[in-house]
């Protein structure tokens, strides 16, 4: 318990510690790297509570990533850039969205729920598509970033430390989350459903609800996201995006508290070095993910401890 | 709104209709019996279109490409089987689609490779480039009531091969019971690899037919592939009626949505607002539409009892 | 306590529950016995709520249930256990019972952690003492032994603080010596609880029972005391005969 409290706090001082090095060495670019390594982490959290902790194999959580940043888009383009409307709104109607998907999709189970999942996200990608006046295929640039007051994300330094304390607190929240009575019955009934249900349980309310809460959190790193390449587009709702999501949590190590952020930095960072080698990294990134799905099934965070179960 | 521009949507339906049904063939096959999801099927149909297109250019029949196309899928569906989906069986679900993500990313940029991103033109062959006359007076290209004959054919042989024949026999019985198969003496190996082998050269035909009539292009496959799964979702897992009525359903939805439901909309509402959802409507419909079947049939329209 | 009345259960053309009434009176032992094939574990999914009738009635309580989902019924007071042991394999025995605790509280918080609260532990760890699991409450239930988390898996039914406990078959897979122990164990039990017991073992069942019900293709043949379904010609005929 201890050692880990340690590690984060090492964690979160080196990553503070980053941007004067970086610009010092004037290596700006990476500063950007982290931090989108960062705000994807956060999306990779939030999944992980309904994929780890939860046992629902979502395959469609890029639409919250898409809904959070057009919240910030399109409350931009009616000229709103309070941030902290933006944020509001960002995880409200990702919630929405998550509880409107959450309650036809639980009801389903094994392949018909990653199915129905991918299902509706291609809806809102279709529909991000065809909304011209959002820009449609395209897409559509930020008039302005959000405007927080306190931070300005037009400053790339602030705008990661941002990132970082977010990332941290989200990290902290879903701690505290699963290890309430409220995740500890929503690890039970991915342990054991019938179980569950035996002694009490029922187990859809507490999935939805882990549901709408994973749709809001990752909302918020939507919201971050589209500040973060000042852009919206419907790519962002690809299941691509999804799919790379699923990875980090893999990669990391599912239901482990510091795996979405370890699979985050991996998958990003090796797709960075790749990329840097050739044109076609994805031709030796996908048998990397195949190599890392059938032999390196416990994740980074296997290396240094158990999963919480 | 005439009867005959009605009728030929329900043609364009119909041919969607088949070659979504060539893949979906396959895909519930692999479902039912080895319970794999298999995303690669995509790449699959993406590797028949390029195989054949070269193979065409090659020899400079289209028959002759079309043919060896098949067999390169069916070599390369097997391969695929052998290398990767066979370690798979044993994993849950979400293994088999994170590894099979990570086929589909190789599968794409080995095209990539080899034949550049840019999409290629793969053009009919030329005794089919003409139009047949139909009933209504309109005219039908020949190509496409070609698909249409295909896949029903197609259809028809799957239907004898998994209902009358040993091997459709030991098919419908290892979707229902791996183990008493395997029991029979059956080399339960042998019989996965050839059936994946089959589904693939489905797909690879479902590819290489569509090839002039769509884009041929990296990530062709993927486009088709998630309402493929649509399809099997709405049929039913592992069921190959269902497969056939699912993917003519979605292919019909799907085309009659784009084709008619702006103007229909535009009845309602003002154009404008028509203009812009209309597409929309039209572009979510079969996923509205497989919400809607699986709110009702939560195991789809047939579901396979073995 | 419980009253079933006509229930009936069919898979196909197999009558599994084919008019099943019977009656649980407050504070008996009511066993359920029955040749493989009786239809024993489907009638007991059909009380907990995890299979649903095709017709008849059960009551529990003086309240009609026969459409209850299971956790409706659980939290009513009707807590089951499971004859294929059915625990949270990758949690410790403590927290498998503060779950069940936990469950049967019916309260649920998002930030206190659980492991904290006393009003889940301590209930807990009083539960894992009385079926003498005490010394092993923070092993993983996984590397428990079979007669433990045999134990464990009834501790999980007691913690839910039920009416009513059903039983399915607690002494499956177990050694002598372990199937005395949780004779005991049932004896002591018996004096504060309503009990339907599913079982094979036949000591167990004379031992414990108040009154045992016979079931033969799904249907009750017979309810009566120990002694008189002993002597009971249609019941041995039936079934005790294959062992007489």
């Amino acid at each position: 318990m201890k050692a880990r409290l340690i590690s984060w706090i090492v964690a979160a001082v080196l990553l503070a510690a980053l941007p004067p090095l970086l610009l010092a060495l004037g290596q700006p670019f990476y500063l950007d790297l982290v931090r989108r390594i960062m705000i994807l982490a956060i999306a990779a959290i939030s999944l992980n509570l309904i994929l780890g902790y939860g046992g629902m194999v979502s395959f469609g959580h890029a639409a919250y990533i898409g809904v959070g940043a057009y919240a910030v888009g399109i409350l931009g383009f009616y000229g709103f850039f309070n941030g902290w409307l933006h944020i509001l709104v960002a995880m409200a109607a990702s919630a929405l969205v998550a509880l409107a998907i959450g309650a036809v999709s639980i009801r389903t189970s094994g392949i018909y729920f990653i199915m129905i999942t991918l299902a509706f996200t291609q809806m809102l990608y279709y529909l991000g598509i065809s909304v011209a006046e959002f820009g449609g295929d395209d897409g559509m640039r930020l008039k302005q970033r959000s405007q927080l007051g306190i931070v300005d994300l037009n400053d790339p330094v602030q705008f990661y430390y941002l990132a970082l304390v977010l990332m941290l607190l989200s990290v902290f929240l879903i701690h505290k989350l699963i290890n309430s009575r409220f995740g500890m019955a929503l690890r039970a009934c991915r342990s054991n459903e019938a179980r569950s249900r035996a002694i009490g349980f029922s187990p859809y309310p507490y999935r939805l609800a882990a549901f709408v809460i994973a749709g809001a959190l990752c909302g918020l790193a939507g919201a971050l996201y589209g500040n973060h390449i000042n852009y919206i587009t419907p790519s962002l709702m690809t299941w691509e995006q999804s799919g790379d999501l699923m990875f980090m949590v893999i990669l990391g190590g599912m239901a482990t508290t510091a795996g979405p952020v370890l699979g985050a930095f991996a998958l990003l960072i090796v797709e960075e070095v790749l990329k840097g080698w050739t044109e076609h990294w994805q031709v030796l990134m996908g048998p990397l993910l195949i190599l890392s799905v059938l032999f390196f099934r416990r994740g980074l965070a296997g290396i240094f401890y158990k999963p919480d179960a | 709104m005439t009867f005959s521009l009605v009728f030929e949507q329900l043609l364009n339906g119909l041919q969607f209709g088949v070659t979504l049904f060539l893949m979906a063939a396959g895909l519930t096959l692999v479902l039912g019996i080895m319970n794999v999801v298999n995303l690669a099927h995509g790449s699959l149909y993406m590797v028949g279109a390029y195989l054949a297109l070269a193979a065409a250019q090659w020899t400079g029949s289209y028959l002759l490409g079309a043919a060896l196309g098949l067999f390169g899928t069916l070599v390369v569906g097997m391969g695929v089987e052998v290398v990767v989906l066979r370690t798979l069986y044993d994993r849950d679900h979400l293994d088999q689609v994170l590894a099979t993500f990570g086929l589909i990313l190789f599968f794409n940029e080995l095209i990539a490779i080899v034949w550049g991103r840019a999409s290629l033109f793969a053009s009919p062959p030329s005794w089919l480039s003409g139009h047949i006359d139909l009933f209504t007076g309109s005219r039908y290209p020949a190509y496409r009531a070609a698909i249409i004959l295909v896949g029903l054919v197609t259809a028809l042989i799957l239907w004898y091969v998994v209902t009358r024949t040993r091997l459709g026999m030991l098919i419908r019985a290892g979707a229902s019971n791996r183990t008493m198969v395997a029991a029979l003496g059956v080399n339960i190996r042998l019989l996965y690899t050839v059936v994946f082998g089959f589904g693939a050269a489905l797909a690879g035909l479902a590819g290489l037919m569509a090839g002039p009539i769509y884009n041929v292009q990296p990530g062709m496959g993927e486009l088709v592939l998630i309402q493929v799964f649509v399809v099997v979702v709405i049929g039913g897992i592992g069921s190959i009626r269902g497969a056939l009525v699912g993917a003519i359903i979605v292919g019909i939805v799907d085309t009659l949505g784009r084709a008619f439901l702006k103007p229909l909309m535009a009845t309602i509402i003002s154009a404008p607002a028509a203009e812009s959802a209309g597409p929309a409507l039209a572009s979510m419909l079969i996923y509205l539409l497989m919400a809607v079947v699986l709110a009702i049939r939560p195991q789809g329209l047939f579901p396979a009892r073995g | 306590m419980l009253e079933v009345h006509a229930l009936t259960k069919s898979f196909g053309a197999l009558r599994a529950t084919d008019g099943v009434t019977l009656k649980v009176e407050e504070g008996e032992t009511h066993a359920i016995i029955g040749p493989n094939g009786a239809g024993k574990t489907t009638l007991i999914g059909q009380l907990a709520g995890m299979l649903l009738p095709d017709g008849g009635s059960i009551r529990f309580a003086g309240e009609d249930i026969t459409r209850l989902p299971a956790p409706r019924r659980a939290r009513k007071g009707l807590a089951r256990s499971f004859q294929i042991t059915s625990i949270y394999r990758d949690f410790s025995a403590l927290q498998n019972v503060a779950l069940a605790v936990q469950a049967a509280s019916g309260r649920t918080g998002f930030w206190r952690p659980a492991f904290d609260d006393e009003s889940l532990i301590a209930p807990a760890k009083k539960i894992l003492a009385e079926v003498g699991l005490e010394k092993r409450m923070h092993a993983v239930a996984a590397n428990l032994s079979h007669g433990e988390q045999r134990q464990l898996e009834v501790a999980m039914a007691l913690a839910t603080r039920p009416r009513l406990l059903l039983l399915d078959e607690p002494m499956a897979g177990m050694g002598a010596e372990e199937s005395q122990r949780m004779i005991g164990f049932l004896a002591g039990l018996k004096q504060r609880h309503t009990m339907i017991l599913v079982e094979h073992d036949m000591d167990a069942v004379f031992r414990l029972a108040d009154r045992i019900s016979v079931l033969v293709y799904g249907r009750v043949i017979a309810t009566d005391t120990p002694e008189r379904i002993k002597q009971n010609e249609e019941v041995r005929r039936a079934y005790l005969g294959e062992d007489a």
